[in-house]
């Protein structure tokens, strides 16, 4: 439930991008949150809406694209996507792994209306 | 007016991890140990600290950070210890953030060993906040159930130690020591085991001897 402060500094970050961009509206914020992020999409909608109200992105809609949990096997290289986080490689058994994606909680791309060059 | 696409690709909680590095760096610096200590409400974080500081005192200096939503009881159950001790409230947030922790860091004594830091009770938030420590204590009791492991991944998945406490409840509870330890280690194959009472005593020289080992790590590449 710290979906609030997660949002929270999303606008800290849209804010600087706006002013950078010299934007008068954002129209679209494209997260990727993965599956073992800790934060439920739901309820960044919901802080998001909250948020939102007499900001710069007042209109915006928010994109959460899910990341599955990948691992990639340090001693025979497999990369496999693992639904129920156990730590072991699937192909080998080697429990030497490393984490390709999934506990990720990344601002990718906004997308803002500009002046005309 | 005209559509543009900014591709900006910043993590979310860079502030707190920025955060957390320089309390890392400080308390490294100040050859400190600083530990994290996550579990759900009532699983005995402050009682294992009460465990600690009576087995430490006279030995090591420790400090501890508590964290809570209200109330300074925590802060004072280890001030009555004769341990430094700070409260912080987060008037509902569910869990501490680097940047609380780093305000407190000025008071901390220079001759302190080890800094805990006992989080918020809740076993999912937390986990997603660094907060500069070196070490990552989950702990789990035994009333909780066996099978919070896998329904908590990210807790187990970030920790470096488990400590399971109220082993002295056992006896009472259907409560399966040895799956608990599979299912751990299946999220997390390095994760030290402790299992301790606070009752009886069992296994806390153990861990304090884990601390200690760390602890000494910590002070001689200061």
């Amino acid at each position: 439930m710290h979906e609030l402060s997660v949002i929270a500094s999303l606008f800290d970050t849209l804010l600087e991008q706006a002013r950078a961009h010299d934007a008068r509206a954002i129209t679209r914020v494209t997260l990727a949150v993965g599956v073992l992020a800790g934060v439920v999409p739901e309820l960044l909608e919901s802080a998001f809406d909250i948020y939102k109200k007499g900001t710069i992105a007042e209109s915006a809609t928010l994109v959460v694209e899910r990341r599955p949990f990948q691992v990639r096997c340090r001693a025979c290289g497999a990369v496999e996507t693992r639904e129920d986080f156990v730590f072991a490689c699937p192909a080998c058994g080697a429990a030497d792994l490393e984490i390709v994606q999934g506990t990720e909680l990344i601002l990718e791309r906004i997308e803002a209306e500009t002046a005309d060059p | 007016m005209t559509k543009k696409d900014i591709i900006v690709l910043q993590d979310l909680l860079l502030s707190n991890a920025q955060a957390a590095a320089a309390i890392r760096a400080e308390l490294e610096g100040r050859g400190i140990l600083a530990v994290n200590l996550m579990s759900s409400p009532g699983a005995g974080k402050t009682t294992l600290l009460e465990r600690i500081a009576d087995r430490l005192r006279g030995r090591l200096k420790i400090a501890v950070i508590e964290g809570d939503i209200e109330t300074e009881r925590d802060a004072e159950r280890i001030r009555a210890k004769g341990v430094p001790a700070w409260q912080i409230t987060t008037g509902g947030a569910c869990h501490l953030e680097a940047k609380m922790v780093g305000k407190i860091l000025p008071l901390v004594p220079p001759d302190t060993a080890i800094l805990f830091i006992e989080n918020v009770g809740n076993l999912v938030c937390p986990a997603s906040y660094d907060l500069g420590e070196r070490l990552r204590l989950v702990l789990l009791s035994t009333p909780e159930g066996d099978d919070k492991p896998k329904k908590y991944p990210k807790a187990f998945t970030t920790a470096q130690a488990l400590v399971l406490t109220k082993a002295d409840l056992l006896s009472v509870l259907p409560f399966d020591v040895a799956k608990v330890k599979a299912e751990a280690l299946d999220l997390n194959p390095r994760l030290e085991i402790f299992i301790t009472s606070a009752v009886t005593g069992e296994g806390l020289d153990d861990l304090l001897a884990y601390l200690g080992r760390a602890g000494e790590e910590v002070r001689r590449r200061a």
